[in-house]
């Protein structure tokens, strides 16, 4: 396990090297889309829950290359990367990226995922792993992250041991607008490992000075401010000290310790009365603050060391009181965490809709157990056991979400197959009528096509006779038949009519050959589209059959294996809510006690130091001195 | 951590006293130095006890991350299942919601009508909006629909950047087949290149 400032170095590069928000410009798959809303609220379960379908889908499908993913797949295996990791799924971080750089992919493509890899394994404290990611990084750079590959390359030199190195790399990276204030920062960390202590102080006094309006890089310049005084106080070299801890913001979190250091070069320097100003405005601060609590034994021990005893005692007596209600407050803490209620504070869903909710839980009134562990959970370890047990109470709650819709489910299918089994049978009767129906007319028309068909190659006028003339012509034959047989006296005459009679419509079926033909084939068109029509109701009603029994049959194996699994997880994340919880109850507690075991014992001081200061000031009026 | 404690004051003398101001102004440094470095995380050490605790967390923290892929591929089962079993794929409608490439748009609400009939009202966070800014695409509404012809209808509620309200409705007719149908609608302000309601077929 690394140290503290390899920590430290890691918050900073995180935070400068912090993924840019993904934009969807000319978005090809709604459900990439879908996923980066949900990351952009920070919902990452949600986002890799519809990203790891999707990538499932699209590398299922016979041609990949035609599936709308296609256009962002590289994105998109980045993309889940960044996710799981931001879940804190370091395990599996990484994997996607990997199969980018094993695949025949350009080198610019290879040299971002390498990138992105790098930084996985950075953020997983793996920096060897890190520093082999970016060894593999070759040619030509993408512009947009060209600079945090350096940045991230300093820092992987600087958790390695390296700071030579890292010095080499920040030095060239200084003009890099994007990074100003972090890279001036780690390049003065970087100095002072490398063992180049004047240089490391001149750069993080360049550091302290930069200007910037953005929160991060305030917070940074402070940072460095506070780094450079602390070696300054410890060198003697007080003025210096002051000057670092005066330019760091009055309202940043480096603030109250600031200001008591500032004190305390003030002391060192023999400068008590200018101590007093800087004390003075920070015993007025939040009483759990550990700077402020130092501050109040502080602040009387200034005024007595310039012999004004009597305001030393009564400063001294305030510290008691103060000292005396906040190991109050500490045993509330410490009773109310056994109660279990810190564990319920931290999963209050209203006070999560804010950033700094950790923060803010010490302003709720009913909160006390949170009021002394503010700088604790700020901490790396703590931050980490905690988001595990919101991740794991989130987990909780969909799980017995999903519960509950198994029994929905249930009921559903239980609905649709009371209402379809009575039906289907009826329905299915009636649809195999209407079937046989359908295919005696398909038939038909087949034979009918076939029959146009024909004609093009022998024509056969008669074929396309009306039926009245058919009707006619079936006359005439029987009338032919009957002058045959009745042999009568004036039979040619009857026959020429007879003959004259069919020669007419003989005539007629050739003459109107070609536009019966036209006309037959556009009957036929016609009776085509009706056809069509007829068979996508065929299909659409063949389907709807289907659905219908899809839509409650076949369920109940998945439906119970999927009610196993859940049931199986939610005991499994029950577990480990209580585990995470009781490692946080205790980190907590343990915390508390370190606070408790501080104020008894400035307690102890004060208590000694109100009496002291009492008897001094008794002396000092009797030798007719100001006491 | 102090120079003084309980017991040790108790023998301590008045005069004796005097001369410990020295002593207490080295322990308070002292301490003072111990809390200044903690808090800056530049040379504190971690303790065993602290050691332990941290391979504790270790080693929940990696259990915890095989709880986290157990779950997640519950969840890609049971989305295959309320989708075939919610709205399978004949009948399927889903209406997505994006805005227009560096739309300054403040969006508060879109309300979504099909075959007017209210389908939904969705109201807009600051979160969701900053969300939809940044690319993000959000489904709207899922539900199911007969094939055939149908109208959709899209009302917007929104702010402009010089503060003053913005309001559009349209209406699009749309074709459901066989396949699930997903409508995407692309909203930008009066300002943008292509402003108002678009709507398109993925």
């Amino acid at each position: 396990m690394r140290g503290p400032l390899h920590w430290l170095l890691m918050e900073m590069a995180l935070a400068a090297v912090a993924a840019r928000p993904s934009m969807a410009a000319d978005l090809r798959d709604l459900y990439f889309g879908e996923a980066l809303y949900q990351a952009n609220q920070g919902q990452y379960f949600d986002a890799l829950e519809r990203l790891d379908a999707e990538l499932a889908q699209h590398h299922r499908v016979d041609q990949p290359e035609l599936d709308s993913l296609q256009y962002h797949i590289r994105q998109a295996d980045f993309s889940v990367g960044d996710f799981e990791l931001r879940y804190r799924m370091h395990l599996r971080a990484g994997r996607a990226i990997k199969a980018v750089l094993d695949a025949d992919v350009d080198q610019p493509v290879k040299n971002e995922a390498a990138y992105r890899l790098a930084r996985i394994e950075f953020q997983k404290d793996q920096p060897e792993d890190a520093l082999h990611a970016l060894e593999r990084i070759q040619g030509t750079v993408p512009v947009n992250i060209s600079d945090d590959v350096e940045f991230l390359r300093a820092n992987v030199y600087l958790a390695l041991g390296r700071p030579a190195d890292a010095v080499e790399v920040l030095r060239r990276l200084q003009s890099a607008e994007r990074l100003k204030g972090f890279t001036a920062y780690n390049l003065g960390i970087a100095l002072l490992q490398a063992g180049h202590t004047p240089e490391a102080l001149r750069q993080l006094d360049k550091a302290g000075q930069i200007e910037s309006g953005a929160t991060v890089t305030a917070a940074i310049r402070d940072k460095s401010n506070m780094v450079l005084g602390s070696f300054m106080l410890r060198s003697e070299d007080y003025a210096h000290a002051e000057l670092a801890f005066d330019r760091v913001h009055l309202e940043g979190p480096y603030s109250n310790l600031a200001l008591l250091s500032t004190g305390w070069a003030d002391v060192s320097a023999h400068d008590y009365q200018k101590a007093l100003t800087p004390w003075g405005v920070l015993i007025e601060r939040d009483g759990t603050d550990a700077a402020v609590q130092e501050a109040r034994l502080a602040l009387p021990f200034a005024y007595s060391k310039l012999r004004v005893y009597g305001r030393a005692a009564l400063l001294y007596g305030q510290a008691l009181d103060s000292f005396g209600k906040e190991l109050e407050k500490v045993d509330a803490s410490t009773r109310s965490i056994r109660a279990g209620n810190f564990l319920k504070a931290l999963v209050r869903e209203e006070i999560k809709q804010d950033n700094l909710w950790v923060v803010r839980l010490r302003a709720l009134p009913d909160t006390p157990e949170t009021f002394y562990l503010t700088e604790l959970m700020a901490s790396n370890d703590f931050q980490t056991a905690l988001q595990n047990y919101l991740d794991m109470e989130d987990l909780r709650r969909r799980l017995i979400v999903w519960q509950g819709g198994f029994n929905a489910f249930e009921d559903l299918i239980r609905l649709r197959h009371a209402n379809y089994e009575p039906l289907l049978p009826q329905v299915d009767a009636h649809f195999r009528e209407l079937d046989s129906r359908m295919r005696v007319r398909l038939d038909q028309r087949d034979h009918l096509q076939k029959r146009l068909q024909d004609i093009l190659t022998a024509p056969r006028p008669a074929l396309l006779a009306t039926a009245d003339e058919r009707v006619a012509l079936e006359r005439l034959r029987r009338i032919e038949t009957a002058l045959r047989q009745a042999g009568g006296a004036e039979p040619a005459a009857e026959e020429a009519r007879v003959q004259r009679l069919r020669g007419v419509l003989t005539w007629r079926l050739n003459t109107e050959y070609p536009e019966r033909l036209t006309q037959a084939h556009k009957n036929l068109h016609a009776l085509n589209d009706d056809v069509r029509a007829l068979q996508e109701r065929y299909t659409a009603f063949v389907r709807a059959r289907q659905a219908a029994v899809h839509s409650y049959a076949g369920y109940d194996q998945p439906i119970r294996r999927l009610r196993t699994r859940v049931d199986e997880a939610l005991e499994h994340v029950d577990t480990l809510l209580a585990r995470q919880g009781h490692v946080i109850e205790a980190v907590a507690i343990d915390e508390l006690n370190t606070r408790h075991q501080r104020l008894e014992a400035y307690q102890v001081q004060a208590r000694y130091a109100v009496a002291d200061s009492y008897d001094r000031a008794l002396k000092e009026r009797a030798s007719g001195g100001t006491p | 951590m102090l120079a003084y404690d309980s017991n040790a004051v108790s023998r301590h003398s008045w005069a004796a006293s005097r001369g410990c101001a020295a002593l207490r102004l080295h322990a308070m440094r002292k301490h003072f130095f111990v809390v200044m470095s903690a808090l800056l995380c530049i040379c504190a050490r971690t303790s065993p006890a602290d050691e332990s605790a941290r391979a504790q967390m270790k080693g929940l923290d990696e259990q915890v991350q095989e709880v986290k892929s157990d779950v997640l591929s519950i969840a890609a089962e049971l989305n295959q299942l309320e989708e075939k079993l919610l709205y399978p794929s004949d009948t399927h409608l889903a209406v997505f919601v994006m805005l227009a490439h560096g739309e300054t748009l403040r969006l508060d609400a879109v309300r979504i009508q099909i075959d007017g009939r209210p389908a939904t009202h969705y109201i807009y966070s600051f979160k969701e909006l900053d969300a939809l800014r940044k690319g993000g695409v959000q489904r709207i509404y899922s539900g199911n629909i007969a094939t055939g012809a149908h109208d959709i209808e899209v009302s917007v509620s929104a702010k402009l950047a010089n503060g003053k309200d913005y309001t559009q409705t349209e209406h699009f007719p749309f074709a459901k087949e066989i396949k699930p149908k997903l409508l995407g609608v692309m909203l930008a302000g009066p300002d943008a290149t292509q402003p108002g309601i678009h709507i398109g077929d993925w």
